[in-house]
């Protein structure tokens, strides 16, 4: 059973984390709940909702930067972002459409898990974007990491710690990102029944060429057509397009004939990749998230139906991420996967019912140094364990 | 200069030093132990000259395995322990302690596997930063962060540092460039972070550990991100009447969604030092210059640079200079790229690199003017216009002990001002110990000790860079 406080300002959370210490309660955090789901499931405890600290607090068009507090809905930022023909470049997955849920995913929760999209291949993840944060930390303390300057190395990089920490580190109050204009148009370049292995050295051609490629995808026959798909994404100025759309087909001609795939179109199909929305049904399966080196992506793509013969899978990040859907029964295929893996990535366990979520380890575990590491930071930001406790890992 | 105070030696320490040489020697072979202090010497500072400390000894391992066994043996001993690169450091972040042991990285150098496809490139820590892109240029790649000194800081440094450059405008800095590290910790436990995926679970200690100023573990290997080089890339140069044009311009460039690869401005003294230097063609009639480099095929960047030569025309631009030739754009890097050292060629200087929102930069130039003058003494001011990250550069005399205290807290009052406006002390270069006392003016009591507390959880004994980035007052 859970107690709910929507504390109104950092002081009044700041407050609460103080008297939980006091008497050692746990607190759980949420934003808009669309994402919870993800990690451990929790039982009891206090749960704080963000949805009182609500509001963009700076933008800077002509810096490229924007603060907003943790419970500000995506959405809000992302429309004041349009409004001046910016965007956050790391084109966060709205979970939505795989946990069913409903409500509004706040900024704080993409910041906490990390939330990245297709396009993190080229210009990096939340992370990277991440320049500042305000929390409170498990001893009720507020503090400042970062600011809103793109350069800053003064001192240890706290920002980077507390993106995907899954609010263990603390309770994300403010959070500010660089940002980018938003491309002048997009289409994708579609190749048509390519193998994985295949679609994999395509995507590495593209990625590698001089042409920015802003994403690559790979969707087996089945998923969502009858032949299989490998998708390539340019965003530009239009002429840039033009002029570099037929000079990648001629790189990659090899791999035949591409189609292009325009504006509207191409942006529905990169929201259906970016949202995992083809593997979202059935609802009763599970979803992991696989991160590899690309060229090793057809070969653990391979290994894994091998292991798993009803799984289903897809490949983003030009096979540096792999979407598979399990039956949730058993493990949910935790062990199998991560024996395939071999130390050659990591897997997330992204939805399973409760029950296996706390039996299998949703995160990769970790080798046992830099799991003691992490017990030890986890204790310099909350040294009672009161926030968030087992959500990524038991115990931590 | 004494203004900054280093931790007094610990006597234990000095009082064993053939103990713990004789150990050392027990570890590495001969040719990687410099004891003699001649040679030790040659560690006593980095680029930040005007401090210098003589170690207790120099360990130059050839392996993690060394550097494990070594750190291991400190730690043990209680031995304080400064990690090295190639000691570029603008900031003190190598200079040693008398009761340190240097662990220089520079015999691991290097470049242990390009992987194309993946794009990514496995290397040794004292690997030098253009080393990197010179493996790989030859086949379209480069390796991205571009500090001025990149001909020979190490990728070790890089990532201690969290090291920027000229174009991370577009291609961001060194956490945003690598993808894992080899760390060996204090008790000499080696680690993998991160790796050759693109994300890692569980905590980013990637991102904390770059830019920790080796104050968490000494790092031996690195796999970074190469990226496909563009098709071609032009700078141009604009000339203003005033700075606060230039910044106008700067601000108008990207509200127009264009993101130039780099912006670089220099003033009036910094165009006149550079141009001294290296004849790279600068306007000599302009009180402003911003260098700005566009990529892409020709007709894409011909396309760019008419967006960005309106744009300049509508903030009174006075000259535009395109490079017309690779000789000419190489000529306009250098001068950039060597303003610290053609600055050096005319007199002794102090290099800042705080960072302001760059909304403030006429405010902030006119007010570093002012300051500098108030202390009698002359500024250049070279910067990323880009990102807002200042290099004023002040100029003094190194031989008159007045003036460099001058010169010191001229710097100091440039930083606080940095912060003050929203801005932080140091963008790239680090804190070390040059700016370690300002601190304070950056964060508040409680935010320091939650600093403190994350660096105790990997280094609790304060063996690893001691006297760097925390003040000595206060330690946790």
């Amino acid at each position: 059973m859970f107690t709910m406080l929507r504390p109104q300002n950092e002081d009044e959370l700041a407050e609460i984390v103080r008297e939980a210490e006091a008497r050692r309660a746990m607190l759980h955090v949420q934003g808009g709940g669309t994402r919870a789901g993800l990690g451990r499931p929790v039982n009891n405890g206090v749960m704080i909702s963000t949805a009182g600290l609500s509001g963009v607090t700076l933008y800077e068009p002509a810096e490229m930067v924007i603060s907003a507090l943790a419970g500000t809905s995506l959405r809000v930022v992302e429309e004041t972002l349009a409004e001046k023909g910016q965007m956050l470049p790391f084109e966060p997955m709205d979970h939505r459409a795989i946990y069913g849920t409903s409500g509004e995913p706040t900024i704080g929760g993409v910041v906490a898990a990390n939330v990245s999209g297709p396009r993190r291949v080229v210009v990096g993840a939340c992370r990277d974007h991440l320049i500042g944060v305000r929390f409170v930390n498990g001893r009720g303390e507020i503090i400042r990491s970062g600011g809103r300057v793109m350069k800053n190395v003064t001192g240890l990089d706290l920002v980077k710690l507390q993106a995907g920490a899954h609010g263990t580190l603390g309770i994300l109050t403010e959070v500010t990102f660089k940002v980018l204009p938003r491309p002048e148009t997009t289409a994708t370049m579609l190749y048509e029944g390519l193998s994985e292995a295949d679609a994999v050295a395509a995507m590495s051609a593209a990625l590698g060429s001089p042409f920015e490629v802003s994403a690559a995808a790979h969707l087996p026959a089945g998923m969502g057509a009858d032949r299989a798909r490998t998708l390539l994404r340019f965003e530009n100025f239009a002429a840039s397009i033009d002029y570099r759309f037929p000079a990648l087909a001629e790189k990659l001609k090899r791999f035949g004939t591409a189609k292009r795939i325009e504006n509207a179109e191409s942006e529905k199909l990169w929201a259906s990749i970016r949202d995992c929305t083809l593997l979202a049904e059935p609802r009763d399966t599970a979803l992991w998230r696989i991160s590899v080196k690309p060229s090793y992506a057809p070969e653990l793509a391979n290994a894994l139906r091998s292991a798993l013969p009803e799984a289903r899978l897809f490949l983003d990040w030009g096979g540096g991420l792999l979407w598979l859907a399990t039956p949730a029964t058993g493990d949910a295929g935790a062990a199998a996967i991560r024996a395939a893996l071999g130390g050659k990535g990591h897997a997330t366990l992204v939805r399973a019912p409760d029950a296996i979520r706390s039996a299998a380890p949703v995160f990769q575990p970790e080798a046992a140094p830099v799991a003691a590491l992490s017990g030890r930071i986890k204790a310099s930001f909350d040294p009672q364990g009161l926030i968030n406790p087992g959500r990524m890992h038991a115990g931590l | 200069m004494t203004a900054i105070l280093f931790p007094e030696p610990r006597a234990d320490v000095l009082a064993r030093r053939d103990f713990l040489i004789a150990g050392l020697a027990k570890l590495v072979p001969p040719a990687s132990l410099v004891t003699s202090e001649d040679e030790r010497r040659a560690f006593e500072t980095d680029a930040f000259t005007a401090y210098r400390r003589v170690p207790l000894a120099v360990v130059l391992p050839e392996t993690t395995a060394e550097v494990s066994a070594v750190l291991a043996f400190c730690h043990q001993h209680q031995v304080p322990v400064v990690p090295r690169g190639a000691g570029t450091s603008l900031c003190g972040g190598a200079i040693p302690q008398e009761d340190a042991v240097v662990i220089g990285l520079s015999k691991m150098s290097r470049i242990l596997e390009v992987n194309y496809p993946d794009r990514i490139a496995k290397v040794q820590a004292g690997v030098t930063n253009l080393a990197i892109t010179n493996a790989v240029s030859a086949d379209g790649f480069f390796y991205a962060p571009d500090p001025s000194s990149q001909l020979a800081c190490t990728i070790g440094g890089n990532i201690g540092m969290n090291s920027g450059g000229a174009h991370c405008l577009k291609y961001g800095v060194t956490t945003n460039n690598i993808l894992g590290v080899t760390l060996v910790l204090v008790d000499g436990t080696v680690v993998e972070i991160g790796g050759e995926a693109m994300d890692a679970p569980g905590y980013d200690l990637l991102g904390l550990v770059c830019g920790s100023e080796g104050q968490l573990g000494i790092m031996t290997e690195a796999v970074v991100r190469i990226l496909p080089a563009a098709e071609g890339a032009r700078p141009v140069l604009f000339g203003f009447e005033t700075s606060e044009q230039a910044g106008e311009a700067v601000a108008a460039i990207i509200a127009a969604g264009i993101v130039p690869v780099a912006m670089e401005f220099m003033d009036k003294p910094a165009i006149d030092i550079c141009e001294a230097f290296a004849k790279a063609g600068y306007p000599m009639d302009v009180e402003a210059l911003l260098i700005i480099e566009v990529e892409g095929s020709d007709a894409e960047m011909d396309a760019t640079l008419a967006k960005i030569v309106e744009i300049a025309k509508k903030h009174g631009v006075k000259r535009v200079k395109e490079s017309k030739s690779a000789m000419e754009t190489a000529a306009i890097w250098k001068g950039r790229k060597s303003a610290f050292g053609a600055t050096g060629r005319i007199a002794d200087y102090i290099c800042m690199d705080g960072t302001i929102p760059t909304g403030q930069l006429p405010y902030v130039l006119r007010r570093i003017d002012e300051i500098v003058k108030h202390y009698g003494l002359r500024v250049a001011n070279v910067f990323h216009a880009g990102d807002g990250n200042l290099h004023p550069l002040i100029l003094y005399n190194v031989n008159d002990p007045e003036e460099a205290m001058k010169a010191e807290e001229a710097g100091n009052d440039i930083l606080k001002l940095c912060v003050e406006v929203g801005g932080c002390l140091t963008g790239e270069h680090g804190v070390g110990i040059e700016k370690r006392d300002l601190m304070r003016h950056q964060f508040k009591p409680v935010e320091l000790d939650q600093q403190m507390r994350v660096r105790a959880a990997f280094d609790a004994g304060w063996i690893l860079n001691p006297a760097k980035v925390f003040p000595l007052e206060g330690r946790l």
